[in-house]
């Protein structure tokens, strides 16, 4: 291991487990320094020359490729650009030998090269990274091909391997998020259910407004997708296929209404609410219309559900005791554990896709926040604060957080944010409209 | 001529009346507001028809401005006052002397909560008024329930003044006699 990729590991060890405020300094035998004060790490600075190409169309595509590695990277707060004007050395071939002393000169800890070529309506990308202080290359060089059109999920999938490389984590950039769309006043507001990249590029609308629609949940291998619409009148769930675009409803009960679904991890089984006669409980069934069982019978509301990564066990909301708290219970059923015991009303929980922690809203002295807690209630850390914050998505690394954050008063917005699980790098999603209701998909293929 | 220029005039008198008496009365995009700027879907084969005149005892808009279509509810709570118990005595007297018509009640929450617990919560203040309702000699069969959750408040600054008119059942009158 060299000491770049050592101190790196350490980093990342540091981020994954950033979850007391006082965090130690990095261990220092290599030489990178990272220093940390109140929990913030310096981020590491890079050099990314904008890549190679050949060609005026590779050329275009090279620059572009080049900026959504560079913004990938420093939107993670754990790196910083070092930009092409204070770069000493030029790149001129994609082989050709390192100048390492240039790239010390500049302080850059990380170098990135790469090349782009179209041939044949084939697109290629190449890359490498260098361990500049260590004189070494990080990993093999990678080349990843596809057509011309999906530049941008190649330029993910270069910096999700330098991420992955650098911090031992794996990546989250080739990723898509489904939403709701939010348009017009908030009396009124059309919502459209949308899917779009991690960043908020290529959005692409899946319902017309219709009806409105709300709290999307895309299926394990990110195919399908489960959301509640007031199609028919009455809330009720519904999956769609993202391939054809087409919905069908989820067989459900005369007289209900059926909202808050969620897969299991075995892509299907689903767990959701289903209120009759004012009483909310949970309910499962498998997606191709298996009898609908139910999981609780309390007289109050129990909504919310989401399964461990393992599919053994889930968290659910439930005003059992008088207001809104979280709970834990076998995935069968069962007496369930309570684990929100801090002030306030906490809702909304979902279980990191690494098991370690549950996200979840809390309500407190008319402020929100997003937070997240030890699947036992312990080590309980608010992430965020403001007039309205909820519903945590979680990054496919269990890294990141994303959420709603709606302003107040009469021209109140939704927007989308991102936090990551120690606090720092809060960022807003671009989005060309309001936007509500986030759910992170995997990493794609 | 002169005819046809008084029903108009007729008809947009009882439009403004309307309007002043309640601008908001369909701002939650009513359950007969099918399709319409709310922007949701058909609600499900529900007839449409005139509301009326106010003064006329046994017309929706009577019962909508005079008897009082909707009921308020306190943070997180889906108890009725006594003030909405007596609405909705009136509204259950009006039911049972206009067998002709059915409802839907529309359950509300304000902004201040989760999207799923409001959901649940407007359900279970729509089911509330829909028990009173029954209690009062309304058959079940002509109340239906229906929840937006926080979807579709009619007030929308973000403090109190609005979160209390926001916290809502609305029985909203439609035709046929059973839902």
């Amino acid at each position: 291991m060299t000491p770049f990729f050592r101190t790196l590991a350490a980093l990342a060890a540091l981020a994954a487990a950033a979850f007391g405020p006082a965090l130690p300094a990095a261990a220092q035998d290599g030489p990178l320094r990272i220093e940390i004060t109140e929990g913030v790490i310096e981020p590491i600075p890079f050099a990314l020359p904008t890549f190679l190409a050949e060609g005026r169309e590779a050329g275009r595509l090279a620059d572009q490729i080049t900026r959504v590695i560079a913004a990938d990277l420093v939107g993670t707060g754990l790196f910083r650009e070092i930009g092409a004007q204070a770069h000493i050395a030029r790149v001129t071939s994609f082989d050709a030998p390192v100048a390492y002393a240039d790239w010390k000169a500049i302080n850059a800890q990380a170098l990135i090269t790469g090349e782009v070529g179209v041939r044949g309506g084939r697109l290629t990308v190449r890359f490498r990274l260098y361990d500049v202080f260590s004189n070494a290359q990080l990993g093999e060089g990678l080349q990843f091909q596809g057509s011309p059109d999906s530049w941008r999920r190649m330029a993910h999938k270069v910096a999700d391997a330098v991420y992955s490389r650098i911090t031992g984590e794996g990546g989250y950039f080739d990723s898509r998020v489904v939403f709701v769309a939010e348009t017009g006043p908030k009396d009124r507001r059309v919502k459209r259910l949308a899917i779009m990249d991690y960043d908020g590029a290529s959005v692409q609308y899946l319902t017309d407004g219709r009806a409105i629609v709300l709290a999307p949940r895309f299926s394990p291998d990110g195919n399908r997708v489960l959301y509640t619409s007031f199609e028919s009148g009455n809330p009720r769930i519904y999956v769609m296929d993202l391939g054809s675009v087409r919905s069908r409803p989820l067989a459900d009960q005369p007289g209900s209404m059926t909202f808050s679904p969620r897969f299991a991890p075995d892509g299907r089984t689903v767990i959701y609410s289903l209120s009759q006669g004012g009483n909310t409980d949970l309910w499962v069934q498998t997606i191709d219309g298996g009898a609908p069982q139910r999981l609780t019978s309390a007289p109050t509301i129990e909504t919310a559900p989401s399964y461990s990564p393992d599919g053994r066990q889930i968290v659910f909301e439930s005003d059992r005791s008088g207001t809104q708290q979280l709970y834990v219970m076998s995935a069968a059923g069962g007496e369930p554990r309570r684990i929100s015991f801090g002030e306030g009303r906490y809702g909304t929980p979902v279980w990191s896709p690494r098991g370690d922690l549950i996200a979840f809203t809390k309500q407190h002295a008319g402020r929100f926040h997003i937070g997240v807690m030890r699947p036992d209630g312990s080590e309980e850390r608010l992430l965020t604060a403001s007039f309205l914050d909820e519903g945590p998505t979680w990054a496919p690394n269990g890294r990141v957080i994303m959420f709603t954050r709606e302003t107040a008063g009469e021209g109140g917005q939704a927007a989308l944010y991102t936090v990551d699980i120690s606090g720092r790098n809060l960022r807003r999603v671009a989005t060309d409209t309001g936007a509500s209701d986030p759910a992170w998909g995997p990493l794609l293929p | 001529m002169t005819l046809r220029l008084s029903h108009v005039l007729l008809l947009v008198t009882a439009l403004a009346v309307a309007a002043c008496t309640n601008p908001n009365r369909f701002g939650a995009g009513g359950a007969g507001g099918a399709g319409g700027d709310g922007g949701f879907g058909g609600a499900g084969g529900i007839g449409t028809s005139g509301l009326g005149d106010p003064s006329d005892p046994r017309s929706v808009a009577y019962f909508n401005q005079t008897v009082g279509d909707r009921v308020f509810f306190a943070v997180d709570q889906s108890v009725l006052s006594a003030d909405a118990q007596a609405t909705l005595r009136a509204q259950a007297q009006w039911l049972n002397a206009n067998s002709q018509y059915s409802a839907i009640i529309e359950g509300h929450a304000d902004e201040q909560g989760t999207r799923e617990y409001n959901l649940a919560l407007g359900e279970r203040r729509a089911n509330a008024v829909r028990e009173f309702l029954i209690s009062q000699g309304v058959a079940g069969s002509r109340l239906r329930t229906i929840s937006y959750g926080k979807e579709r408040p009619v007030q929308v600054c973000s403090n109190e003044s609005c979160w209390r008119v926001n916290r809502r059942a609305v029985t909203v009158i439609t035709t046929g006699a059973g839902v």
